[in-house]
């Protein structure tokens, strides 16, 4: 698998960040060298081997249903470039 | 339980110009775990709070923030998948489904792709006229909801709020065996009937706690059984998927609207594209959602941040232990048990509230009769007030006590719905209300042949008639009935009418 410079370009604004024409050839490169990694590890013969998840071994921890967070409007907002009457306040979405 | 062998409801039709079509239907359903907190955070997920303020900054996708799985929505999910005769998956996993959205700040929802916690299912969903579909079920996971997105409060910006982010969603995903709108929204009914039931989702489609993406196609006739036998999709015409319905009514009218415009590209020799599609109800058109189909590269990968979630049997077996009983098993012992017909059974199982009114009532008394008074007399006047089964004012105890006293003949029919309405309105002791305010019916047969001498002899003209044509003898029970205010009893009336006019 090879990644063109359209690939990544598309990659890119899926990710919404902005990268200038001329720096996507060493985008592309970079992401040719990822998977060129991945392809040498998918080399190694994993047959019946259990995936990994976790360095210790350890269960997903969970929580009651409790309420123990929230009521904190103004810090939610704090952030936001804009904000009216509780909301965020974004340029216009519609379908 | 009883043997429910049903015929199966047939497919819509639709006429094109050239063509009959029928329509194939898959529906992705979410229904929102009724929880307190969240999925992953441990913000409230009440209803109609101020914007923003069930927050937490997990939801908000702050830096550095870790989700929690709430283990009462794990529970929930497995609860509805044993509720739906699922297998359940006890290793399933998170993974993130990329997108970019205002109302969605972390950039991605975490989901089920891969590994869901429930898999293969069933749904019985019966319609009015006596036929069933047994729908399947593929799979159910579990997925944050978005946020909300308000567009009309400003003409050039639209307002955020991510009290909904996060929320426990539940999605049920069925194959596509569903043949027609009214089965669609059949379908919907009957799987919020079984979620009620279970708890586990209020079923509350206005404020969008149970919403729908309903995936139409069409094919001619006999296509479909092709892909029965085989499972392969190929024999299908291509399909739309209608996104986030949260109206019955709209959904039935979108899938026909939808059909309607695939047949006419197909009969204009065009192709259907494969894509998703908002419902208008305002105009009455189906139309692309262009910036979805942009977006449609979702990038899943595992969620990094969440362990594989692994449950162990003996808890989805305590789980099912204690399940309550579900709507198909409640309707067939009802009709069993309480001898009731197919539909008043229907009826008064639709809600769980209102089958425990019934069972309440109708224990140790005649079921058929408890079940029209629950149905006819109770379901009316609270539908007059648009009370629920659950303020009526009128206890189950109340109205067996006048079902008592109906089949100890101590009052009529008629009297009964008097009482009724007094015990609606004022409250009390039936037995006490008839002892007091002399409902009793006569049944003594002397005022009641007093009554009828007087009539008799008061409308000679009537009698000689009466004598020519026997059916005119209802004329005189009527009579009989207004002079005793309804309280005589109908039979002994009927009986002495006869005896009278005979002579």
């Amino acid at each position: 698998m090879s990644i063109d410079q359209s690939t990544a370009a598309k990659v890119a604004k899926l990710a919404r960040i902005k990268v200038e024409d001329d720096a996507l050839p060493a985008l592309a490169e970079e992401f040719n060298n990822i998977l060129g990694f991945i392809e040498q590890l998918n080399e190694v013969d994993v047959e019946g081997v259990e995936p990994m998840t976790s360095v210790t071994p350890q269960r997903l921890k969970r929580r009651v249903d409790e309420v123990t967070d929230g009521n904190q409007q103004p810090k939610v907002l704090k952030n936001a470039p804009d904000a009216r009457e509780g909301f965020f306040a974004v340029p216009k979405v519609v379908e | 339980m009883l043997d429910l062998t049903y015929e199966l409801p047939k497919p819509k039709v639709i006429s094109g110009a050239k063509h009959d079509w029928e329509l194939v239907i898959g529906m992705e359903v979410h229904a929102q775990v009724s929880s307190n907190s969240k999925l992953f955070s441990g913000a409230s997920t009440k209803f109609g709070a101020e914007p923003n303020s069930n927050v937490a900054f997990v939801d908000a996708a702050m830096p550095g923030m870790l989700p929690v799985i709430n283990e009462y929505c794990i529970e929930q999910a497995v609860r509805t998948g044993l509720g739906l005769k699922a297998d359940i998956n006890l290793n399933s996993a998170f993974d993130r489904k990329n997108y970019f959205y205002p109302d969605l700040p972390q950039g991605y929802q975490i989901s089920q792709l891969y590994h869901p916690i429930v898999g293969e299912g069933e749904v019985l969903v019966e319609l009015g006229d006596g036929t069933a579909r047994n729908v399947r079920v593929e799979r159910i996971h579990m997925e944050q909801d978005a946020g909300k997105s308000i567009h009309d409060m400003d003409p050039n910006m639209s307002f955020v709020d991510l009290n909904r982010t996060g929320v426990c969603l539940m999605e049920i995903v069925s194959q596509p065996d569903i043949r027609g709108p009214e089965e669609a929204a059949a379908y919907i009914v009957k799987l919020r009937q079984i979620m009620q039931y279970l708890g586990t989702c209020d079923g509350n489609m206005q404020n969008g706690n149970l919403r729908a993406d309903v995936n139409v196609s069409i094919c001619l006739p006999g296509q479909y059984e092709k892909y029965q036998a085989t499972q392969d999709f190929g024999h299908l015409g291509t399909r739309c998927e209608i996104k986030n319905m949260n109206s019955m009514r709209f959904i039935q009218q979108a899938i026909e609207v939808e059909a309607r415009r695939q047949i006419a590209i197909v009969e204009g020799g065009g192709k259907v594209d494969q894509e998703t599609r908002l419902y208008d109800p305002d105009k009455g058109e189906t139309r692309s959602m262009r910036s979805k189909e942009e977006a449609h590269d979702y990038r899943y990968f595992p969620d990094p941040d969440l362990l594989p979630l692994e449950i162990e049997q003996a808890w989805v077996d305590d789980i099912a232990a204690n399940l309550p009983e579900l709507p198909d098993a409640k309707k067939a012992r009802f009709v069993a048990d309480f001898g009731l017909s197919d539909y008043d059974a229907s009826v008064l199982t639709a809600e769980v509230d209102a089958a425990a009114y019934f069972e309440a009532t109708a224990k140790g008394r005649n079921g058929k009769l408890a079940a029209n008074w629950v149905i006819n007399e109770l379901f009316g006047r609270l539908k007059q007030e648009d009370h629920d089964i659950t303020s009526s004012p009128v206890t189950p105890e109340q109205l067996g006590g006048i079902i008592d006293l109906i089949s100890a003949d101590t009052i009529s029919g008629k009297i009964a719905k008097d009482l009724f309405e007094i015990v609606y309105t004022e409250g009390g002791d039936p037995a006490e209300i008839v002892e007091a305010r002399g409902m009793k019916q006569v049944t003594d047969t002397g005022a009641i042949e007093a009554a009828l001498d007087e009539i008799i002899a008061a409308n000679p003209a009537q009698v000689e008639k009466a004598k020519v044509n026997p059916k005119l003898a209802g004329w005189f029970v009527g009579q009989v009935m207004k002079a005793t205010g309804g309280k005589a009893n109908p039979k002994a009336v009927n009986q002495l009418v006869a005896q009278k006019l005979g002579e």
